[in-house]
C-alpha cells in the first residue's frame, strides 16, 4: 500500500533523475558556482582576507540559486505545462510531492556546498570547515527558506516567458546588496539596514562563521533567526496561495 | 458510481445540470465549446468548487479530494503536460506507484498501443503519442470510473477510431466513463446516454438515438433554376436524390450547389432550443 513517506522517496528519486537529465539545470547547479569562484579568485588572488569573503558569498549566492531561482523557474514551468494539474488529480499526497522537490533541492545544495568547500580547501587557502554542525544547520535552514521563497515567488510570475525577468528582478539586487554590505565595513547605513533584513546577507554570515572564521551557531543567531523569520513567512506565502493551474487570464 | 446532481452559479458557467451516472455506463456530455462541459467535469474531479448543489463520486464529494476518492478515479485532462525527460515508461511506473492496485505498466502501454515508445523521453513524442500517454496515466491506477475531456479534439480519423476502440476496451471491462466532446459522432459512436449541454443547462437526456441525435435526416440543399436555395429533409436520400435530379435534367437545368448533409449538433441545438 503507497504510504506518504514511501511516495516522497519516489517523488525525490524522480527528481533526481529528471535532474540529471537535464544537462542546463545540471550545469548551472555545478559549473556556475566554480566559474564565479574561479572569477573572482583570479581578481582577488594573493589577498587571503578577500578569498576568505569569496568563498562563503559564493556559497550563500549558490544556496539562492539552487533553491529561489531554481524552484521559481520549475514551478512555473510546470504549471504552464499542465503538469501539477495532472499530479494534483492523482492521489499522490501534496506533501509527498513537495517533500520529493524540497528534498532535491537539498541534495544540490549539499553537492553544491560539498564542490565549493573542496575547491576553497584546494585552491583558496581555506580549511576544511571549522564548524560542520552550524554550515548543515545554515545550509538546511537556508534552503527552506529560499526554496519557499521560490515557490511563493512562482505565484507572482504571470507566465514562463517572464520567469527570468521576473527572478532576475530579485535575485541580482540581492546578491549585490548583499555581496556590497558583506565586503565592506564603509556601506550607508540604510544599505546596510536592507541587506541585514534580507535573508541572503545573514546567510553568508552564518556560512561565512561555520566555514572560515569558526564563530558557530553561538556566534550568528541573529543572522539564524533572520533566515528562520523569512522562512517561516515564505512556507506559509507558499502554501497558502500555491496554485496547481495556470491561471486563465 | 451512485449520482451525480448539481445545481450551480459559477459565473453562470454551469446553470443547473442534474445528471445521474449508473455504474458502468459510457456517458457522453455533449456541447459546443463554452457550454459548461469542462467546468462540469473539473468539478466532478475535484478540480473546481461548485457554488452550489450537491455532488456525489463514488459515493464522495469531489470537493473534499480525498486520497479514497482519487484512488479510484482516472482523469484524461483535455490538455494536461508531462514531465520532458522521463519515458513513457518510466512515468506509468511512477504513476502506478501512487495507486493501491495498479494495472501492469506493459500491459498499459500495449493497450494505448505505446509499446514501441515506451523508452523515448516525452519531449520526443508526437502530439498523438503524447495523447495516448494521458489515457495510459489516467488508466494505470485501475481506476472504477474515468474521466476523459474531449479525448480526441486534435486527432486525425485513424487515431480518433483507435482512441474510440479503448473508450470500448474500458468499457467491455466494466468502467464507468464519463466524456465530453463537441462531436456528435463521437457521442453516438461511444456514449450508452448523452445529455446536450448548452450555456451551463441541459437541453436533452437520453440514449443518443432517441435524442434525434442518430436519426438518419438528411438534408440536400440546392439553387433551383432562380437562384433560390432550397433546403429538403428527408430520410431517404438516394430516392430524394434521384427525383431531383431526374426533373433537373428533364429541364436542362444544373442542380448548382447541390449538397447532401447529416444533421450537425447546431441543428440539433436548434430544434432543442426551438422546442423548449
Amino acid at each position: 500500500m503507497p504510504n506518504a513517506v514511501a511516495l516522497t522517496w519516489r517523488q525525490y528519486r524522480l527528481e533526481r533523475r529528471m535532474f540529471w537529465r537535464n544537462p542546463s539545470a545540471a550545469f548551472f547547479n555545478f559549473v556556475l558556482p566554480l566559474l564565479f569562484l574561479a572569477g573572482g579568485g583570479v581578481i582577488l588572488s594573493g589577498n587571503q582576507h578577500n578569498l576568505d569573503k569569496l568563498v562563503p558569498a559564493i556559497a550563500g549566492m549558490s544556496v539562492m540559486s539552487t533553491t529561489f531561482t531554481a524552484l521559481a523557474y520549475n514551478i512555473v514551468f510546470l504549471r504552464e505545462r499542465g503538469v501539477l494539474k495532472r499530479i494534483h488529480g492523482t492521489p499522490l499526497p501534496s506533501i509527498s510531492y513537495f517533500g520529493g522537490v524540497a528534498a532535491n533541492a537539498v541534495t544540490n545544495t549539499a553537492l553544491q556546498i560539498v564542490i565549493i568547500v573542496l575547491a576553497g580547501r584546494a585552491f583558496f587557502g581555506i580549511g576544511w570547515p571549522p564548524q560542520l554542525g552550524a554550515l548543515v544547520v545554515f545550509v538546511v535552514v537556508g534552503v527552506v527558506c529560499f526554496a519557499a521563497l521560490g515557490v511563493a515567488f512562482a505565484h507572482a510570475i504571470p507566465n514562463f516567458e517572464s520567469t527570468a525577468a521576473y527572478v532576475n528582478a530579485v535575485f541580482l539586487p540581492v546578491v549585490f546588496v548583499s555581496f556590497y554590505v558583506f565586503d565592506t565595513k564603509s556601506a550607508p547605513g540604510f544599505v546596510r539596514t536592507i541587506a541585514e533584513a534580507l535573508p541572503l546577507k545573514p546567510l553568508i554570515d552564518g556560512l561565512s562563521g561555520a566555514m572560515v572564521t569558526g564563530a558557530g551557531l553561538g556566534g550568528h543567531l541573529d543572522a539564524l533567526a533572520v533566515i528562520a523569520l523569512w522562512g517561516a513567512f515564505a512556507v506559509y506565502l507558499a502554501v497558502r496561495g500555491f496554485s496547481w493551474e495556470q491561471s486563465r487570464t | 458510481m451512485r449520482a451525480l446532481c448539481k445545481r450551480y452559479g459559477e459565473h453562470d458557467a454551469v446553470r443547473h445540470i442534474d445528471i445521474t451516472v449508473a455504474r458502468g455506463e459510457v456517458f457522453g456530455l455533449l456541447g459546443p465549446n463554452g457550454a459548461g462541459k469542462t467546468t462540469t467535469v473539473e468539478i466532478l474531479e475535484g478540480y473546481r468548487a461548485r457554488t452550489g448543489g450537491e455532488v456525489s463520486v463514488l459515493g464522495h464529494d469531489p470537493a473534499k479530494r480525498s486520497i479514497e476518492l482519487r484512488r479510484r478515479i482516472g482523469i484524461v485532462l483535455q490538455s494536461g503536460g508531462i514531465y520532458s525527460h522521463i519515458t513513457p515508461r518510466e512515468a506509468l511506473a511512477h504513476w502506478a506507484s501512487f495507486y493501491p492496485h495498479p494495472r501492469q505498466v506493459d500491459e498499459v502501454l500495449a493497450l494505448v498501443g505505446l509499446a514501441e515508445q515506451a523508452d523515448v523521453r516525452s519531449r520526443k513524442l508526437s502530439g498523438g503519442q503524447l495523447r495516448r500517454l494521458d489515457f495510459a496515466l489516467a488508466l494505470v491506477g485501475d481506476p472504477e470510473l474515468i474521466f476523459l475531456d474531449e479525448p480526441t479534439t486534435g486527432f486525425d480519423p485513424a487515431a480518433r477510431h483507435a482512441a474510440w476502440e479503448t473508450v470500448r476496451d474500458l468499457r467491455a471491462l466494466g468502467k464507468t466513463i464519463l466524456l465530453t466532446t463537441h462531436y456528435l459522432d463521437e457521442a453516438q459512436a461511444l456514449a450508452d446516454r448523452v445529455a446536450i449541454v448548452k450555456d451551463g443547462r441541459v437541453l436533452a437526456i437520453g440514449p443518443p438515438r432517441e435524442l434525434g441525435v442518430g436519426a438518419s435526416h438528411y438534408r440536400v440543399a440546392y439553387r433551383n433554376g432562380d437562384g433560390e436555395l432550397i433546403e429538403r429533409e428527408t430520410d431517404d436520400p438516394t430516392a430524394l436524390l434521384h427525383e431531383l435530379t431526374g426533373e433537373a435534367l428533364a429541364r436542362g437545368e444544373r442542380l448548382e450547389e447541390l449538397s447532401v448533409g447529416r444533421p450537425t449538433l447546431e441543428d440539433v441545438y436548434l430544434e432543442l432550443t426551438a422546442d423548449a
